[in-house]
């Protein structure tokens, strides 16, 4: 290898330089292994000279010191190492990406620190069966963890979040088709009174119902009014994410339709709705997150009991987060374990319906799972069928093409180009 | 033959073809019913604002000007305002904002103009979710586990920069004796951890409005010489100062209004309380919690009257953050 790129230098060694340069490819990486070294040279020293200092040269102390100092000390080592090679505007990129590498990193620190925090304080009163069992009327401050559970605070949530999604979901959604598909100076004006709403602090919405429903109207603190005080704040958030979304589907999509002979309301069911169905589903999902999660309005308005009530019209009920909130205000360490138990399911809870949020959700309106590219294949097999049955040509060679295309996966139509699947078969 | 058919074309006047489309029954009964969602949905927001007003007109038509002066809560006794919890609203919500938006301003970076792909939508995600944790889950850590982490970094910003008058501490920081729990339960823990609640928030409205910033422009700055950090700095920060700022609001607007985390932790005390480090502090949300139980009627009408108070704040804040939302969006790119 050597041999032969010494061998035509040597013979040209009479041309100019410029052609007998040997051509090396520039490295355009963005990362050097100086770099990584430079790295792991400001982290050692930075390490070094906290500890030093932190147990040798000063009187200071803590966790939390230690990390702050380590970090600023990496990052004057760092500045420090990367001026050796470089210039002054490359310095304080590296410094830049330093800090918010940094940044981002303590951030995903703090959620993974929560979580696990409440998960691993929770494993104490989850161990127990009779956790997900029992409830808590004969768990006195004292009883150990192997009596009493949370089932009525579950119960409750699932009542409360059942009758709060069946008042936020039909109107949340008619509310949000009104404010994209009729526009007009209505329409914006309910828009924007939504988006005021949706500063409205949950406390206040809670305090709205307590003082109506249950001051006024003389209901008692029941399942029903937390329902109510929880749809009051979901359902701003509710219509919001959906007119968001509703508004992300294209205009050529709602056009076509409209051209090829369809009112609005066909419009709206059969092309805007399924078009935007993930982003529907995640809104609706993320909205019963945060309904969920509310303690603030079931505070005023359910009352707290230890006993389990499944009806939500009389009596007092609890939630998961309103559970683990009374709990942990007590002194007793079985009782705060209990309430940590009472938070960890809360979590799970919630980081469920977000991985399921998450599935649904994040695709483009627009753009479909490989099962519903199937089914639209076939509809469109079938229209095609009924063109040919209604225009009277003869059909007889359509069952051999079912038969070619048994799987029609193998053979999807780019996503949208509805007219791709009509054409090949015709063309074939 | 021919003549006379032109004559008559020329005759005939030309009306226009009628282009109203008859609207379907369908159709109308379609329009009626999402008019009608909306209109329901409206009566019902007015009707939160309305009766919150209304019914605070009582204790605001006795206290007068008095209710934004006086700092003890007392409505029975006829004494009552909300200097005090306003105040203390303000400055939780303050320093959650100062810790959020670093936080939030360097995570939406990272996300925007760092991480690859994959990573990009993991961290999307990731902080997302970080939105849906429960608040009483924060409250929980906030309690059990930053308010004892907290308190010796508290003790040492007191001992080295007490003389700073909000860093101040009625104690003396270098007396081994002072009791740790003089560090607890502040105004400081309080908006620590409303700081990380609306980080999420704060984060993707500022995310949004960088990866809007154009390709052309960040194309241009490297072609000119531009480090990454250089690129950000002239293209991308400038293009999303509208997302910062309504991103800031939008933040400040949630960390106002949040009730049962701070409830949590702050031992609510009803003076004027401008030492953050130092314990107790107050808030609107937590007094609301906090006495709506043992309120008479006179009571709940002062307590409406401090609920529209708050409400009225978050409400400017977020109509601020959203006007500031939409200018960026309309100025950086053109929506299809």
């Amino acid at each position: 290898m050597t041999d032969t790129l010494a061998g035509p230098a040597k013979a040209h060694e009479t041309t100019p330089p410029a052609a007998a340069v040997q051509e090396v490819r520039r490295d355009i990486g963005t990362f050097h292994q100086s770099d990584l070294l430079a790295i792991l040279g400001a982290g050692a020293a930075s390490l070094s000279a906290t500890t030093l200092v932190f147990h040798h040269l000063a009187p200071f102390s803590g966790k939390v010191g230690f990390v702050i100092m380590a970090f600023l000390a990496f990052l004057a080592f760092y500045a420090l190492l990367v001026s050796l090679e470089e210039n002054g505007p490359a310095v304080r990129a590296r410094l830049a990406a330093a800090i918010i590498h940094g940044l981002a990193f303590l951030v995903l620190l703090a959620l993974a620190y929560m979580i696990g925090f409440t998960l691993v304080r929770g494993i104490q009163a989850l161990r127990h069966l009779n956790f997900f069992t029992q409830d808590l009327r004969n768990a006195g401050p004292l009883e150990p963890l192997t009596v009493g559970g949370i089932t009525h605070a579950v119960v409750g949530t699932l009542e409360m979040i059942t009758i709060a999604l069946a008042i936020t979901i039909p109107l949340g959604l008619i509310c949000a088709i009104f404010l994209s598909e009729i526009p007009g100076a209505f329409s914006r004006f309910v828009r924007t009174v939504v988006e005021a709403m949706t500063a409205l602090p949950s406390i206040v919405a809670g305090l709205f119902i307590y003082a109506t429903f249950i001051l006024i109207l003389g209901f008692e603190l029941s399942g029903l009014a937390a329902a109510l005080a929880i749809s009051v704040m979901m359902l701003p958030i509710i219509i919001r994410a959906a007119d968001v979304v509703l508004r992300l589907v294209p205009g050529s999509l709602r056009e076509a339709s409209q051209a090829l002979g369809s009112g609005q309301w066909r419009t709206v069911w059969h092309v805007v709705l399924p078009t935007a169905r993930s982003g529907l589903t995640t809104a609706v999902i993320l909205g019963t997150a945060r309904g969920i999660g509310e303690t603030s309005p079931v505070l005023l308005t359910a009352g707290y009991t230890a006993n389990m009530n499944v009806n939500p019209l009389k009596g007092p009920m609890v939630s998961l987060p309103l559970a683990t909130f009374e709990l942990v205000k007590s002194p007793q360490p079985t009782m705060i374990a209990r309430g940590f138990g009472t938070a960890a399911v809360l979590l799970l809870l919630v980081l469920i319906l977000f991985v399921v949020a998450r599935i649904i959700g994040g695709r483009p309106p627009g753009s479909l799972s490989r099962r519903q590219e199937h089914r639209r294949v076939l509809a469109s097999y079938r229209d095609l069928e009924r063109f040919d049955r209604r225009s009277g040509v003869e059909t007889a060679s359509a069952p051999s093409l079912f038969v070619l295309d048994d799987r029609p996966q193998a053979t999807p139509p780019r996503s949208g180009d509805h007219r791709s699947t009509l054409l090949r078969r015709r063309s074939r | 033959m021919t003549l006379q058919d032109a004559e008559t074309v020329v005759l005939e006047p030309e009306t226009p073809r009628p282009l109203k489309a008859s609207i379907g029954p369908s159709d109308r009964i379609f329009r009626g019913l999402s008019r009608g969602g909306g209109i329901v949905v409206l009566a019902i927001m007015s009707l939160v604002g309305v009766f919150l007003a209304t019914r605070a007109l009582d204790a605001l038509r006795q206290a007068g000007f008095s209710f934004v002066t006086t700092e003890t809560w007392e409505p029975d006794g006829g004494h009552f305002g909300i200097a005090a919890v306003l105040t203390g609203t303000l400055l939780v919500g303050t320093v959650a904002i100062i810790v959020a938006v670093p936080l939030a301003l360097g995570t939406a970076l990272y996300i925007s103009e760092y991480a690859s792909p994959w990573l990009k939508r993991t961290l999307i995600s990731i902080v997302d979710l970080m939105a849906a944790v429960p608040s009483v889950v924060y409250g929980l850590w906030g309690v059990f586990f930053l308010q004892a982490h907290a308190a010796s970094v508290s003790r040492w910003i007191s001992t080295y920069f007490g003389w700073i008058p909000p860093f101040h501490v009625d104690a003396d920081p270098r007396d081994p004796l002072t009791s740790p729990s003089v560090y607890t339960s502040s105004t400081l823990i309080a908006g620590l951890v409303v700081a990380l609640m609306v980080m999420p928030i704060t984060c993707s409205v500022m995310r949004e409005a960088f990866s809007q910033a154009p390709v052309g422009e960040r194309e241009g700055a490297y072609a000119l010489g531009a480090t990454r950090w250089g690129m950000i700095r002239m293209v991308v920060l400038p293009f999303g100062r509208g997302g910062i700022i309504g991103g800031t609001m939008l933040g400040l607007g949630r960390a106002l209004g949040e009730t049962i985390a701070v409830f949590m932790i702050l031992s609510l005390i009803f003076e004027i309380q401008p030492h953050i480090l130092q314990s107790g502090g107050s808030t609107i949300s937590a007094l609301i919690a906090l006495r709506h139980g043992e309120a008479s009627e006179f009571g709940m009408s002062a307590l409406m009257a401090a609920g529209l108070a708050l409400f009225l704040v978050t409400l400017v804040v977020n109509f601020v953050a959203s006007s500031m939302i939409t200018r960026s969006r309309s100025g950086a790119a053109s929506e299809v």
